[in-house]
């Protein structure tokens, strides 16, 4: 198990080699000049010149590549072409409220797509399965921002009982901690701060959660419709053991295999997929600070957030294949297939 | 003799084998009620974006033309969906809309198919070397969530709705690249594609006349629900404000810009929305509906 893990990580650093150089490549290759856009149109050629050299934009193309991977190992992701912050400041600053956000909507997407493709499994054609369909198919046809937008107009605009925007009342903040509002105030016994985080938290969650959930309840589904008809499952039915029993203790427990990992990777996903909700809920997390240096052309954010996002999903891609391979022990750790 | 008569007859068999075969698929796909409106659908979509484009003056309203003293009206008779910030009709500017949301999604689906099965082909038929360098830089490109690195490419190349193509395109490459691979490797193995080295077929003509009809079935699935993601990808780059230039009508782009006057004028952001919603609907029914008539366990179910 040992040595299958070792393996595991080995392999990923050749992948995050490759994923440094993709986007390095991206960003600083096929890209267009960010001289004048940083300086602005009516800047003379030499300012462009001299800015391009500080910012050491006239280095050959491998060095530069050099410089930008050895920073990133040492931590430094190099600093914004406006505010000259550094870019990993910048972006640890803002990962938490990223962080809070994506795990807040994996447990929605897993507690709510669980439910609902254990229940259509087991009422197989009846209306409950009819609606998981439903919501399954809709959840994954629907722009993300759309649904953002939905949910604004309907629980701010219309009934006004939830904020559209922000994360929480600036007065309220808590200061340091982890930078997880929900549960600094918690443990700080802040409850009106915590209700406060809360009410701020549920829409952009629940609309960041509707594409999980649908791939969350259509993966349980199948996976729990495949396990009941096991022979095993009938076996337990035949010996006399009730519906339900059977239904959570036996099946349940196999078919969550390949919904663990389907899991995994949605939380991946979530944490690359929020710049788009955050957009939509001004939500300060590194999603919406990335869309507006994007509209800048600050590149060295752009590269240093994609990086840092890709590096995440590696990771977490890594630890699902570790859980995936220590819960079923028909994987074999030695030979990989191809 | 006899063997020739039994290699005739196989042939023959095989032939009528792969007509049918379309034909069982074509029948259990027309069976397939959510399907077929969804085809409707898209058949619809399509005139639409094709008329608009041949005659845009059959439109009622001129979708670019500006009238601020119309702005923000709500759906009435005259205006089916409302107008929108600076008075345009939002129905002609989503009928208008079509025709660059399934461009992006036909080009951009073509562009991902012709390189990810071009190199998905060549690495599970050639192995080795070849295969585990361009399997390693795919593993790297699905390392990135997909609009991540489609913002990414954006923001390096600029906006526009040409680059929002190949920035879309380029994304999906691994998909196809993968699948084509997994299944170059199992055909290869078969006693056909053996027999057709043996007889001194060339590899381009193994490649091309046994290898990929056999993918077929999965690459239409994948290219039909790609063009879905497709569409909402472009959608998602145009409501950043990385999509079409003014004053272009895309849908992301709309909602985008309604984005400020959300409860002053939500039409502004609730039709454009819907209309990437059923689009991209459509093409996963469709898609759903192709992959279950392929598979021939729930064909005859």
């Amino acid at each position: 198990m040992l040595k299958y893990v070792l393996k595991r990580i080995l392999l990923a650093i050749p992948v995050l080699l490759g994923v440094s150089i993709i986007v390095f490549l991206i960003m600083r290759v096929f890209s267009a000049d960010p001289a004048p856009v940083v300086l602005g149109q009516h800047a003379t050629a030499e300012a462009m010149e001299a800015w391009r050299d500080a910012n050491g934009l006239n280095d050959p193309i491998v060095m530069q590549y050099v410089n930008f991977i050895t920073g990133a190992l040492h931590g430094d992701l190099g600093e914004s072409y406006y505010t000259h912050a550094a870019v990993t400041d910048e972006l640890l600053s803002r990962f938490p409220a990223t962080v809070e956000l994506a795990l807040v909507a994996i447990v929605i997407a897993a507690v709510v797509g669980v439910a609902l493709g254990v229940v259509s499994a087991t009422h197989k054609n009846s209306p409950i399965d009819g609606l998981a369909t439903i919501l399954a198919l809709v959840g994954v046809s629907m722009p993300i921002f759309w649904l953002g937008v939905l949910l604004i107009i309907l629980f701010a605009g219309v009934l006004h009982v939830l904020p559209s925007s922000g994360r929480i009342d600036p007065l309220l903040a808590p200061v340091g901690g982890t930078g997880l509002y929900l549960l600094d105030t918690l443990l700080s016994g802040d409850f009106e701060a915590f209700a406060d985080a809360a009410s701020h938290i549920v829409l952009p969650a629940l609309a960041l959660s509707m594409y999980s959930m649908a791939v969350i309840t259509r993966m349980t589904r199948s996976s729990m419709l495949e396990t009941l008809n096991e022979d095993y499952v009938r076996t337990a039915r035949a010996k006399g053991l009730k519906k339900r029993r059977v239904d959570i203790h036996h099946a349940l427990r196999n078919a969550m295999l390949p919904v663990t990992t389907v899991i995994g990777l949605q939380l991946g996903s979530l944490l690359g997929g929020a710049m788009l909700t955050e957009t939509v809920f001004a939500w300060p997390g590194i999603g919406k600070y990335v869309v507006d240096c994007i509209l800048k052309s600050d590149f060295p954010v752009v590269q240093g957030a994609v990086l840092l996002i890709a590096v995440i999903f590696v990771v977490i891609n890594l630890v699902v294949d570790v859980i995936y391979a220590y819960l079923d022990p028909r994987i074999s750790y030695g030979k990989e297939e191809g | 003799m006899a063997d020739a008569t039994a290699q005739a007859v196989e042939k023959d068999g095989a032939a009528e084998k792969t007509e049918s075969l379309w034909k069982d698929v074509w029948y259990s796909l027309s069976k397939n009620v959510p399907a077929m409106v969804s085809l409707a659908i898209i058949v619809l979509l399509a005139l639409v974006a094709i008329v608009t484009f041949v005659a845009p003056q059959i439109l009622p309203y001129d979708p670019y033309q500006q009238d601020l003293s119309a702005s923000f009206q709500g759906p009435s008779a005259e205006h089916w969906f409302g107008t929108d910030q600076q008075g345009r009709d939002i129905f002609c500017r989503i009928l208008i809309g079509s025709q660059i949301s399934l461009t992006v999604g036909l080009l951009s689906v073509a562009i991902s198919l012709v390189i990810g099965v071009t190199l998905g082909a060549i690495a599970g038929y050639k192995g080795g070397v070849v295969d585990t360098i361009i399997m390693r830089v795919m593993d790297m490109m699905l390392a990135i969530p997909s609009i991540l690195l489609a913002i990414a490419f954006m923001a390096a190349l600029g906006r526009g709705i040409d680059k929002a193509i190949i920035a879309i395109g380029f994304v999906s490459i691994p998909e196809y690249a993968r699948i084509v691979r997994s299944q170059v490797l199992a055909v290869k193995q078969s006693d056909y594609v053996a027999a057709a080295r043996v007889i001194g077929d060339s590899d381009a003509t193994i490649i091309f006349r046994h290898v990929l009809p056999n993918v077929m079935p999965s690459i239409i699935v994948r290219a039909t629900l790609g063009i879905s993601s497709a569409i909402l990808d472009a959608a998602a780059l145009g409501f950043l404000g990385l999509g079409v230039q003014p004053p272009a009508a895309e849908w992301g782009d709309m909602l985008g810009r309604g984005r400020n006057y959300i409860f002053a004028a939500p039409h502004a952001m609730i039709f454009p929305g819907l209309a990437i919603t059923v689009t991209v609907l459509a093409f996963n029914l469709l898609g759903d509906g192709i992959r279950d008539a392929f598979d021939p366990k729930s064909r005859n179910r």
